[in-house]
């Protein structure tokens, strides 16, 4: 693939993790491969190790080492407490902001924005719609296929890129109950913080052992990974222009080099795949929202052709 | 919002769901003040199998509503995707040719279209539009001007009643019916197990993938052959909705995420009208017309205690049994209104 113009992302933590660990990921993220980095707390406004200033300071370090740094709203804004955390994100004017509420979208009043996953933007009615507000990028929504996204891209406006999450567990659900606190038999208002024991999400299997999800909180996740390595071609040929990785607490800077070397640098996708099969947490990989099946089903790549949009 | 000038509080309307032309009728006849019903595809929220209206059943609908003075909402309010633009499209033309009192929708491209083309027809932001906060709300008012929010289910009493302070509209909030856990708009759950969700196709844990099993250890429910839950003789098996099942986590095996049960206000009747809530919407155009009768029965008295005499408001034993008959697991919950539930 000639993938010069795709860049690679790494989107935001979801999990808790405290604050040191916080810090030494990102000095790694800061010599890896990665182009864009998405920072901030998206999940919980009780997770306060990382200060507001913190995240400044990591981003400070990450654009000093030539990385994009997008800073990531909350996903579920209900108390006022958590408005006003949003206003006041949206008054930072050095860095954009990654929208994953329409209240982010109305704050901004116009400033050039990102929509994250959880933003439904389904169609091009909606994209054409947020463009007029300074949309400059989205991020697809997590249960749409390859076919909705080509349709899109034949509608996309000019000068709003596409980002597709293409590694990582998928955030499936939001809720005002906290699952991980549930777990523990607490209360969420005295949860003790007990997701910090958890740096990559709390398992949640069935009574068959099929491990099914992941509770992070009041978030809800895939067990398995997304994993759209076999697919990049697919991503590139329908005119994707960055490819998001979710960080896991393992492995995330390898991750970033496969997926680095698969696009920029012929390393076999099969290869690659074998290689993540052995990195990514447990519960394998998905890819069936991409080929508009279950999401948590895997296929193979097949050699269908993509009609609409080629580039 | 709705506190008159003269310092007296606004009746809050009664919403009753209508699957149904009989369903339709039933809780016009108990005194609904409006009844909210689909079309018969994707468009909507409930896309079942022998549930919702055509257009000459639409018709006929809105006929028997509006002479006896009950409004009609229409919910158009899945997300459609490009392959499917023209059947919200038409639906939404629909909507307007039918003069239906409001449209219920959640898209923002179904919303600009609907705004920018028809400007007479009354707009409402679905629940499945995911707004949980004024912020939000100013979005879809300053965009669509839309005339009423349906909360999501994911509020305590205290954020309903700070939204309602600084939101530009009134609100609409869930009284009774199923509990969505999770926040509307923003569940993806289903799909993943099942290729279908709410947003994309009207369905949440569709009945073509459930599945009732009987072992030798007992009944299974399965959801695309996932085990949601496993009953020992004699126990009451429910629909298996996948956040509703038993799992485990660190070797325990429970409720999860939630049991099955349903949502439950009518204790919060006189506090939601303090607040200055518009509208109580009943959960449940899937439901059988029994439960529309004793559901949209037994609200509509208790609304009308409340407007009555909110101070002297006490809830029915009866009320309350009738309830929980047509409850989920004959159990209900306050769900998040109640902070100790989250």
């Amino acid at each position: 693939m000639n993938t010069n113009m795709t860049k690679l992302s790494l989107g935001p933590i979801q999990y808790y993790w405290d604050r040191q660990t916080t810090f030494d990921f990102y000095k790694q993220i800061a010599n890896s491969k990665i182009d864009i980095v998405y920072l901030g707390e998206t999940v919980c406004s009780k997770r306060k190790l990382m200060r507001r200033n913190d995240w400044l300071e990591i981003a400070e370090l990450l654009k000093a080492s030539g990385k994009e740094v997008v800073l990531s709203s909350m996903t579920l804004i209900e108390a006022n407490s958590e408005l006003a955390a949003i206003k006041s994100l949206c008054g930072n004017s050095e860095y954009m902001i990654e929208a994953n509420d329409m209240s982010v979208v109305q704050l901004l009043k116009d400033k050039p924005f990102v929509t994250g996953p959880s933003v439904n933007v389904y169609n091009p009615a909606s994209l054409k719609m947020l463009a007029k507000h300074g949309l400059k990028r989205w991020v697809l929504p997590v249960e749409l296929s390859k076919s909705s996204l080509a349709d899109m891209q034949l509608e996309r406006p000019a000068g709003v890129e596409t980002e597709v999450i293409v590694y990582g567990r998928l955030p499936l659900a939001y809720s005002a109950r906290c699952f991980t606190a549930r777990s523990h038999n607490l209360p969420k208002d005295d949860c003790q913080y007990r997701c910090l024991d958890d740096p990559d999400g709390l398992m949640l299997s069935t009574q068959e052992n099929e491990k099914f999800l992941i509770l992070n909180g009041i978030q809800t996740q895939s067990a398995k990974t997304s994993n759209l390595i076999l697919d990049l071609d697919e991503l590139y040929k329908l005119n994707v222009d960055i490819f998001r990785i979710s960080p896991a607490s393992q492995h995330t800077v390898k991750i970033i080099d496969l997926f680095y070397k698969t696009l920029h640098e012929s390393y076999s996708d099969k290869k690659a795949n074998t290689e993540l099969q052995k990195l990514m947490p447990v519960g394998g990989s998905c890819n069936g929202y991409w080929h508009g099946a279950n999401g948590m089903d895997w296929k193979e790549s097949t050699e269908e052709v993509l009609s609409q949009v080629t580039r | 919002m709705s506190i008159l000038d003269n310092g007296k509080t606004k009746k809050m309307e009664l919403v009753c769901p209508a699957g149904n032309l009989p369903a339709l009728k039933i809780a016009v006849d108990n005194g609904a003040d409006a009844v909210y019903m689909g079309l018969k595809d994707d468009t909507n929220a409930r896309h079942f199998a022998g549930l919702n209206f055509n257009e000459k059943r639409s018709y006929q609908a809105i006929e028997y509503a509006h002479q006896r003075g009950c409004k009609v909402y229409l919910a158009i309010n899945t997300y459609p995707q490009a392959n499917g633009w023209q059947r919200w499209k038409n639906a939404v033309d629909m909507a307007a040719k039918l003069e239906v009192d409001a449209l219920i929708a959640a898209d923002i491209g179904v919303l600009d279209y609907a705004s920018s083309k028809y400007s007479e027809l009354r707009l409402h932001l679905s629940v499945q539009g995911s707004a949980t906060n004024a912020e939000s709300i100013n979005f879809y008012y300053d965009n669509f001007a839309v005339k009423r929010v349906v909360l999501p289910r994911v509020l305590s009493l205290k954020q309903v009643a700070q939204v309602a302070e600084s939101s530009p509209v009134p609100l609409e909030v869930f009284g009774f019916g199923s509990l969505c856990v999770m926040v509307e708009g923003r569940c993806l759950l289903s799909s993943y197990a099942t290729g279908q969700s709410p947003n994309t196709f009207g369905a949440c844990s569709p009945a073509s993938a459930v599945e009732w099993q009987e072992t030798n250890s007992g009944l299974h429910t399965r959801l695309n052959n996932i085990l949601i839950d496993s009953y020992k003789e004699n126990e009451p098996a429910a629909y298996p909705t996948l956040c509703k099942g038993r799992f485990e986590v660190s070797s325990n095996t429970y409720y999860a995420i939630e049991e099955p049960t349903s949502l439950n206000t009518i204790e919060l009747l006189p506090e939601l009208q303090k607040i200055g809530i518009a509208a109580i919407k009943i959960e449940g155009r899937q439901r059988s017309t029994a439960y529309v009768n004793q559901v949209s029965k037994v609200w509509r008295e208790a609304l009308d205690a409340c407007h009555n005499d909110s101070d002297h408001y006490v809830v029915k034993n009866e009320w309350l049994q009738t309830l929980h008959e047509v409850s989920e697991g004959r159990t209900t919950t306050l769900g998040a209104y109640h902070r100790p539930w989250q």
